[in-house]
């Protein structure tokens, strides 16, 4: 296993070095600092900002927190913010920065170009850089006909079989969000009643939780993102390896809107003391190096095209994606967050 | 005598004549009504720390005057009475508990001898070491469906799915009450052993020779005297179990603390989450209430402490079983199966980076929770002694409530601490940009500074409770000699106070310390850049749902805190022998 993984990483760190040497002269140098708060907290990105700052000479200060509490804190540091850069991984807490004014609309060619429509801000307040599909994962030797779409999951037939994590937690709403967009109130309403009806145990933990649930037999569904799986699929620990063998994974509502998707994502502050080297960066994660490092360090998918998701994403195949604006799930949270109280799931 | 007399104004006496001198301002303001005893600066310099302390609160409670009703009434119609049903059921598993548990183990380890014994005075100290959300994670884990306990009796009696057998759930509120009631009981422990060793012999003999048993004497001398210190300890404990998220969360178990989350950044509405704090804070001031008027007037002061130490019981079979179970128990449960656990969890697939990092990982931490620990101390030091020292009322209650940080959930500490600094910070750069021309920036917001700020807020009740406690068994009749003897007020605090407050002061920044190496919302919010903590190494791993990796982070940070625990632990025991 260690030989693959450093096989595969020798691969990659090769894979980088060639499309950061092409990509070099997009890029101008730049001497300098960017200052970055982040919620994204994933190891694999520090090679992603080591990578930046070799090709532009910017040296990279982070503070990683929960989105929500970075924004609490850009917005009572104010004018004077050191901020230059707020990345979430998810669409709903962007949403959050621009309506509390925090971000600044960035003019970029290179970002119109090769970020889908639907994956940014109309404005240009904000970018998606990868995108987390949220599926439906099963035990593939206990379940044969698994669901084939988000409101099949609240059937009668998988009554006490589904697992999910809490309501509490941001893709569950945005992942509500989407079906409220798709259904109205009350049929989501209905759904959720249902879907919390079916758990085969109140809610908690995180994704991987529920998927090594399913593996151990607790229940036989589970709602999660791909990378979770590509996680355990790619881990050194031969019991993690295990439990992911036992699942497969359905894309949902291929016949119909396609499988809901979010983004990891950012945009530049609206007092960025550094404006030219925040728009550098965001520049930097739409480039095809960068797109590399989100797909296989953290498994996620790449946002822009022609840039090839890991071979382990590859096998589970095509998918059709919903094209709801990111935009429009994330201004549902709230109101999906209250249709979950409501429908008692915790 | 002290504080009753009438105002200095026709004394005579040097004596007389010295202490009004002393403290002109106050005798000539107070219109003839009783002394007040507190200098005016120490009252001024009270007002303004504990303002200080409490306005991050004020500012997120400001919001309260602008009420949007909908969210509240959605709330009350839909999570409320589960909220309040955990909540209730949360105060009462860790309070039995930790009273319970630290009370006994305190009086085994102090009065009685069994195998062990003296073992056991730091052993139980342990699980201090062990933050919440990690024993949370190591028994999750552990006692999963999918968990290495449930497989293994799955594969030993061929059982497949979970409806086979049946296995204890402790996914809900129950059993998150018994696993932090674990971690929390040493509180209860410190203090109450504190309290039993300052007990002087002669109380408890006196009362044995009046007739009364080892237990009698137990529940009508010891107990009474130790119950400051006690209700201070379980007050801790229950402050710091309601303000807990993390576990909660994991656990799905809905508290204030998980709603005021919610609605404040899953509903955005800042408004329904401070009422909800608010009525968090509602509870635990009825908490104290309940407990100073339970105290009543009685005040357990005593003179000649440690004069001579009691005997202490030798046990013999099964009663030395007994206790030896009683004490092994809760560091097993609490110390020992956990840290084995995150143990397993470090050698199937520990964090990568942490051999190269530790040593900057582990100075950050252990440089905040120095200056923290310092800090803290030297702050309940002025506030214990200005209300030991005044009769006003006001002053008193105000010092009170500004402790009340510590039972607000540490996130909303720290946006509330990141508000008031702001506004601070670029008030000031406003003038220096108007007068001179010059930017200033931010000159608190995003420092250490900041950081500690934020701990003085979350963390003045633990060193407060363990230094008023200590100052409460001091006898005023004490103060007054001083006083007589021409000593100042700052004067008796070094001279008088301080060695006999040794014991309490070394507690209080004790379990500072270990706090704040734990602590982690607020570090994580408002540190500066680049600026990462074993905690902070965790909270990355665990949030990415990396729980093997995260271990080895939670093993680091056990570590370091045991080290200041078995110190300071050997630093308490040199000052007993030395007595």
């Amino acid at each position: 296993m260690s030989n693959a993984s450093h096989a595969r990483r020798t691969l990659l760190l090769g894979t980088v070095l060639a499309a950061g040497l092409v990509g070099v002269p997009t890029l101008a140098a730049a001497q300098g600092e960017l200052n970055l708060y982040s919620s994204r907290h994933y190891d694999t990105d520090e090679a992603l900002y080591e990578n930046f700052t070799e090709q532009t000479g910017i040296t990279i200060n982070r503070i990683e927190a929960g989105a929500d509490e970075l924004i609490e804190r850009m917005i009572a540091e104010g004018a004077n913010s050191p901020a230059d850069v707020l990345l979430t991984v998810d669409a709903g807490r962007l949403e959050r920065a621009q309506q509390a004014g925090l971000f600044q609309p960035v003019d970029s060619e290179v970002l119109e170009e090769r970020v889908p429509d639907y994956l940014q801000d109309p404005e240009n307040f904000w970018f998606g850089f990868s995108k987390r599909a949220r599926v439906i994962m099963y035990a593939c030797d206990r379940v044969e006909n698994p669901p084939q779409t988000y409101e099949a999951l609240a059937d009668d037939e998988w009554e006490g079989r589904v697992l999910s994590r809490s309501s509490t937690n941001i893709y569950s709403q945005s992942l509500t969000g989407s079906i409220l967009a798709a259904l109205g109130p009350e049929a989501t309403e209905e759904w959720a009643r249902g879907l919390a009806e079916n758990f085969a145990r109140e809610p908690r933990g995180g994704d991987t939780d529920q998927i090594r649930a399913v593996a151990a037999g607790e229940g036989d569904l589970a709602i999660s993102n791909t990378y979770y799986l590509g996680n355990l699929i790619r881990s050194e620990n031969p019991e993690d390896r295990a439990v992911a063998e036992q699942i497969c994974v359905v894309f949902p509502n291929q016949d119909g809107r396609g499988t809901h998707v979010n983004i990891s994502g950012g945009g530049v502050a609206a007092n960025a003391p550094n404006p030219e080297a925040a728009k550098l960066f965001l520049e930097y994660l739409a480039s095809d190096s960068a797109q590399a490092y989100f797909a296989e360090g953290n498994s996620e998918y790449p946002v822009v095209e022609g840039v090839a998701a890991p071979e382990w994403i590859q096998t589970l195949g095509e998918f059709q994606e919903d094209d709801l604006s990111a935009e429009t799930f994330a201004q549902n949270n709230a109101d999906a967050l209250m249709i979950m109280d409501r429908a008692g799931w915790k | 005598m002290h504080g009753r007399e009438p105002a200095a104004a026709g004394a005579s006496s040097p004596v007389a004549m010295g202490i009004a001198r002393a403290n002109p301002a106050l005798a000539a303001s107070r219109r003839g009504r009783r002394r007040s005893g507190a200098p005016f600066l120490l009252v001024v310099a009270t007002t303004l720390v504990a303002g200080l302390v409490l306005l991050p609160i004020l500012s997120v409670a400001s919001s309260l005057f602008s009420p949007r009703t909908e969210v509240m009434a959605h709330l009350a119609s839909t999570i409320l009475p589960d909220l309040l049903a955990n909540t209730g059921i949360l105060v009462l598993v860790v309070g039995l508990g930790t009273s319970s548990i630290g009370v006994v183990s305190a009086w085994l380890v102090t009065q009685c001898r069994f195998p062990f014994s003296r073992a056991f005075v730091w052993l139980l100290l342990l699980p201090l070491a062990i933050p919440g959300y990690i024993i949370g994670y190591a028994y999750a884990d552990f006692l999963a469906f999918a968990g290495p306990l449930q497989t293994s009796l799955r594969t030993l009696f061929g059982w497949t799915s979970p409806r086979d057998y049946w296995f204890p759930d402790v996914y809900n509120v129950w059993g998150v009450s018994v696993m932090l009631t674990m971690v929390l009981y040493p509180y209860v422990y410190l203090l109450a052993r504190a309290a039993f060793l300052e007990q002087t012999a002669n109380a408890f003999d006196a009362s044995r020779a009046l007739g009364h048993g080892p237990w009698s004497a137990f529940a009508r001398v010891a107990l009474p005297l130790a119950r400051p210190a006690i209700a201070a300890g379980v007050a801790l404990a229950l402050m710091e179990a309601l303000a807990d998220f993390g576990t909660m969360q994991y656990y799905g178990v809905r508290t204030f603390t998980t709603a005021i989350y919610r609605t404040w950044f899953g509903m955005g509405d800042q408004t329904a989450a401070a009422q909800l704090a608010t009525g968090l804070l509602v509870f635990v001031l009825v908490l104290i209430a309940l407990e100073l008027h339970a105290r009543g007037a009685q005040r357990y002061t005593q003179v000649g402490r440690g004069a001579r130490k009691s005997p202490a019981f030798r046990l013999r079979g099964w009663r030395a079983v007994l206790a030896f179970l009683a004490c092994a128990l809760p560091v097993v449960a609490g110390f020992v199966a956990p840290v084995l656990i995150l143990i397993r969890l470090h050698l199937i697939g520990g964090d990568p980076f942490m051999s190269e990092r530790f040593w900057r990982y582990a100075a950050n931490s252990l440089t905040l929770a120095a200056f923290a620990a310092v800090l803290l101390v030297g702050v309940a030091i002025l506030l214990a002694y200005a209300t030991r020292l005044s009769r006003a009322k006001p002053l008193r209650a105000l010092v009170r409530v500004s402790t009340i940080g510590y039972a607000v959930p540490g996130t909303v500490v720290a946006v509330g601490v990141l508000a008031p600094l702001g506004a601070f910070d670029n008030a000031v750069d406003g003038v220096f940009r108007e007068t001179f021309g010059v930017s200033t920036g931010l000159l608190l917001s995003g420092t250490v500074v900041a950081v500690l700020f934020a701990y003085l807020v979350r963390f003045l009740a633990i060193a407060y409770g363990s230094v008023e406690a200590g100052f409460l068994k001091i006898p005023r009749t004490m103060d007054d000699a001083a006083r007589m003897l021409g000593e100042k007020p700052g004067g008796v605090v070094a001279h008088v106070h301080a060695p006999l407050l040794r014991g309490s002061l070394i507690t209080a920044a004790l379990i500072v310390f270990v706090d704040v190496l734990k602590e982690l919302p607020a570090t994580l919010i408002v540190r500066p850049f680049n600026f990462d903590t074993l905690a902070v190494r965790v909270y990355q791993l665990a949030s990415d749902e990396r729980l093997a990796q995260a271990a080895t982070g939670a093993l680091a940070i056990v570590a370091v805190g045991i080290i200041p625990v078995l110190l300071l632990m050997r630093m308490i025991a040199k000052g007993e022998g030395a007595r």
